[in-house]
């Protein structure tokens, strides 16, 4: 076999150990650091976090180009702009009308500019959100792609309520009456990330990154000192596997050897799988199951103790008995 | 409309709150927090001691609002300081196993006397019920892990068994960093929980007070159905410091503050520490259920 036709099979590999939830994910990586670099090694967090940063990873207009049909982008938050940072608009999924909103960064320099970088300011979640409600009201289901160093934090972001923005999202999005199925496909800092994050499924590419904040805003704050982001990437569990874990997303989407960016066409394919998948599932719910789902999914977040009298009455509630 | 039953499913999501604490009586705590009591750090005029008590915290001189605990406030806010306190007993977990935050939090927990950077429960305003949740800056600088988000979603969801309205006095750094992803999440939750207090058409009012930034800011402390802030407060999204650092400019005068906040269109207005009782009052009698419908 080629390193080529090795690398496929291990990605079939690694979707099948990941339906089955076996945990051979440690020999997985140490397999394909043997292929990549001929020695045995361990992957780090850092490694993920500069993997879903590098500069030639498909952002979300590829990955739109390569799975649905056709695609109309649609602008404008009809208050006072467009915020090039999030792209949105109507796509065909197959036969299937659905609503695409995500994060865009840009592909060079000027793009960059011109798209800030992936980071939106307010409005960019309004424009999301003027979408999202949009496909609300015509029965479509939204996919959203995350890719963001964090929402824009300048003067102009705040003078504009970019928490405001941020907030009525997540509180729209939470009880929107269409499915929502969420990819983070790059870098998923801070509130920019979760205010078009919230979904009825979310899954993770393999070297994307979910947090709070980025490694580097994380280590200014609690250490004082943005160079020592390598080490607060290592502590902040910020992996696909370290998000499975804490059930907060609800797959990973394996990448080709290397990287997304090493074959964008064989990452989207599996993006889209996913995508049908989904759908499947969720366009069975009426409106109803599917908010009450959601809600249920994001009232049962959180890691905290409490007495056990508290606890029993608690199970016994939910259970029964 | 979300068109499911609510009360069985908040019933499913959170157990009633049964333990309620004995009814107690607020302001007896002697930690109280207030910066630099001696003077006035805005105008640098002297205190005289015990000054700051009579004025609810506000420099008699400039009207400087002093920073302060969530029994202080509660003390001079609720008829008769009286609080029935719910979820007192959740406590902070290291999900993360991240180094020093379980020490972090014991420390802070003896140097403050409070168990969590926030205070919920219930309590009466004007002879007015209401739910309330009151943060704390001073403890780890108000910032929201997994127990702040839960406490203010138990207090949401608790009006909304309850029938009854529901305030929040904010106050956070943002994020509580050691919990990484979990932190973060508590803006999902809290958020949805207050759709689902909208579905039952009650009344959520926020009081903003300084300072109150990140993940607060851009989760329920600006979702209210009436947004007040107490006057100068900082209040944003991201840091002074983060915006200087990205933007490369000095920040102009005033920037982030109440005030400022109010000219941009996005608080409904700047009220007073001593205005503060009465407008509440006013604000739930203006939000009752009406009973036979317009
Ligand atoms: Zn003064």
């Amino acid at each position: 076999m080629k390193n080529q036709d090795v690398a496929k099979k291990l990605v079939e590999l690694k979707s099948l150990a990941e339906r089955d939830r076996l945990d051979i994910t440690e020999d997985i990586s140490r397999l394909e650091e043997k292929l990549k670099t001929g020695r045995l090694a361990t992957s780090t967090a850092w490694k993920r976090v500069e993997l879903a940063r590098h500069p030639d990873r498909p952002g979300t207009l590829d990955y739109i180009e390569r799975i649905f049909n056709e695609f109309i982008e649609l602008h404008g938050d009809r208050l006072s702009a467009d915020d090039p940072a999030i792209v949105g608009g109507i796509a065909l999924f197959g036969s299937q009308a659905v609503t695409v909103i995500g994060h865009q960064k840009g592909r060079n320099m000027k793009e960059n500019i011109r798209r800030n970088y992936g980071m939106a300011q307010p409005e960019g979640f309004r424009k999301a959100l003027r979408l999202a409600k949009e496909a609300e009201k015509f029965k479509r289901p939204v996919i959203t792609f995350i890719d963001t160093q964090g929402a824009f934090p300048g003067i102009s972001s705040e003078e504009r309520g970019i928490s405001e923005a941020i907030a009525r999202n997540l509180k729209e999005f939470s009880s929107l009456k269409v499915p929502i199925v969420c990819f983070i496909i790059g870098e998923g800092w801070s509130g920019g990330a979760i205010g078009i994050g919230i979904g009825d499924e979310i899954y993770m590419l393999e070297n994307a990154c979910y947090s709070v904040i980025s490694p580097e805003g994380f280590a200014s704050i609690l250490f004082r000192d943005p160079s020592r982001a390598k080490q607060a990437a290592e502590l902040m569990k910020l992996t696909a596997p370290d998000l499975l874990s804490f059930d907060i997303v609800d797959g990973i989407i394996y990448e080709p050897v290397g990287g997304a960016h090493t074959d964008p066409d064989f990452t989207a394919a599996k993006i889209k799988l996913q995508i049908a998948d989904s759908l499947s599932r969720l366009c069975l719910k009426s409106p109803q199951m599917l908010v009450r789902d959601r809600s249920l999914r994001l009232q049962k977040i959180g890691a905290f103790a409490e007495p056990r009298e508290k606890r029993q009455h608690f199970l016994k509630r939910l259970f029964g008995g | 409309m979300i068109g499911f039953g609510l009360g069985r499913f908040l019933k499913k999501i959170r157990p009633r709150e049964r333990g309620w604490d004995d009814p107690k009586i607020a302001g007896r705590d002697e930690r109280i927090f207030v910066e630099n009591k001696k003077s006035c750090p805005v105008c640098h005029k002297g205190l005289e001691e015990g000054e700051l008590e009579r004025t609810l915290y506000v420099c008699p001189s400039c009207k400087h609002h002093f920073r302060i605990t969530p029994w202080e406030r509660i003390r001079f806010t609720v008829d008769g300081g009286v609080f029935q306190e719910i979820a007192a007993k959740v406590e902070s977990v290291n999900p993360l196993n991240f180094p020093d935050y379980d020490a972090k939090l014991s420390e802070t927990k003896d140097k403050t006397g409070m168990t969590e950077a926030v205070v919920a429960g219930r309590c009466k305003i004007e002879n007015r019920e209401l739910v309330m949740a009151v943060m704390a800056f001073n403890f780890m600088g108000g910032s929201m892990g997994s127990v702040v988000g839960e406490k203010v979603t138990r207090a949401i969801l608790e009006g909304a068994r309850q029938e009854l309205p529901v305030v929040v006095f904010a106050t956070s750094g943002g994020a509580r960093m050691q919990e990484g992803i979990f932190s973060l999440m508590q803006m999902a939750k809290t958020s949805n929980a207050l759709a689902l207090l909208e579905e039952k058409g009650l009344p959520f009012f926020v009081v903003l007070t300084d300072p109150t930034y990140g993940g607060v800011t851009a989760s329920f402390a600006m979702l209210g159905d009436v947004t007040l802030a107490e006057p100068e407060a900082s209040i944003g999204f991201a840091g002074p410091r983060v915006i200087e650092g990205t933007i490369r400019q000095k920040l102009p005068e005033g920037f982030q503050r109440s005030e400022f906040l109010l000219q941009k269109g996005f608080i409904d207005a700047v009220v007073e520490r001593k205005d503060l009782r009465r407008t509440l009052s006013f604000l739930i009698e203006t939000h009752q259920p009406s009973e036979g419908g317009l």
